[in-house]
């Protein structure tokens, strides 16, 4: 990023922004999935409760792979690709599989 | 089909189709075909020609800054559960719920509208219009209102 200092660069800094982006997006994912596991944890270490526990941890390690992915794609390419569908959709079923984690924990 | 006749409706594709006339179906319709671009990027990739690739960085950024809402709602919905326990349980539950389900309509939403926006862009067609923001400041509202009420009177009980 820093070393890319061709004459047309975007001074707009689009790639840099969307890779912030991700970033903020995976700490608020960082947030709710620390909240998911101490619910989860909250009466005790019971076999239900580590599971849940731990799918929240894998949900969340797998929104960072998809992070991780992406912002690799941001800072390589000279212009970058737009982002895939199925990419989209893999970031918003992380979440939805979050909040049906949290929906079977909160009963 | 060049008739223009008003209410004539027309899948995403242009086509008009016959017999649907109520827009909550076609709403249905669409949505449904965005469900199957969700999981097909060559079909979107065919669409047109492809933008500017800030515009599409752009309506990424608008993508993730949904999810994030998203993700906000869902810890609220923990947030309710874990520290607010002196609330009745159905309270409790019931207002968790709601955040979580907020927080899935508006992850799914997330990704629908993203489709759009990409195929429109890569179309040369205006943006599409969404009352889903005005519906969901209203419910955060109704939800706001609602907390504060639990609180006070959930505190008493």
């Amino acid at each position: 990023m820093s070393e890319d200092t061709s004459a047309d660069r975007d001074p707009g800094l689009q790639p840099e922004r969307t890779r912030l982006a991700w970033r903020r997006t995976t700490l608020s994912g960082t947030v709710s999935a620390l909240l998911a596991v101490k619910t989860a944890l909250h009466s005790g270490p019971s076999p239900a409760a580590l599971v849940a526990c731990a799918l929240c941890c894998a949900l969340w390690l797998g929104f960072l792979l998809l992070t991780h992915r992406r912002i690799r794609t941001l800072t390589t390419a000279d212009t970058p690709s737009p982002l895939t569908p199925r990419h989209a959709t893999a970031a918003a079923l992380c979440t939805i599989a979050l909040a049906a984690c949290g929906a079977a924990l909160v009963f | 089909m060049g008739t223009g006749r008003a209410g004539g409706v027309r899948t995403a594709e242009g086509v008009p189709v016959e017999g649907l006339r109520a827009p909550d179906r076609v709403l249905h319709v669409s949505f449904v075909q965005n469900v199957r671009l969700w999981f097909a990027p060559e079909e979107v990739r065919q669409d047109g020609r492809t933008p500017d690739y800030r515009f599409s960085l752009a309506n990424e950024r608008t993508f993730l800054a949904w999810l994030r809402t998203a993700l906000a709602l869902i810890g609220g919905g923990f947030a309710v559960d874990q520290f607010l326990p002196d609330l009745r349980w159905g309270w409790r539950v019931g207002l968790a719920l709601a955040l979580l389900a907020a927080g899935v309509l508006c992850s799914l939403r997330a990704v629908n509208h993203w489709v759009r926006c990409e195929r429109a862009m890569r179309r040369g067609e205006d943006l599409p219009a969404s009352r889903f923001p005005a519906l969901l400041s209203v419910v955060v509202a109704v939800v706001a209102v609602a907390m504060v009420f639990v609180v006070l009177v959930g505190w008493e009980g």
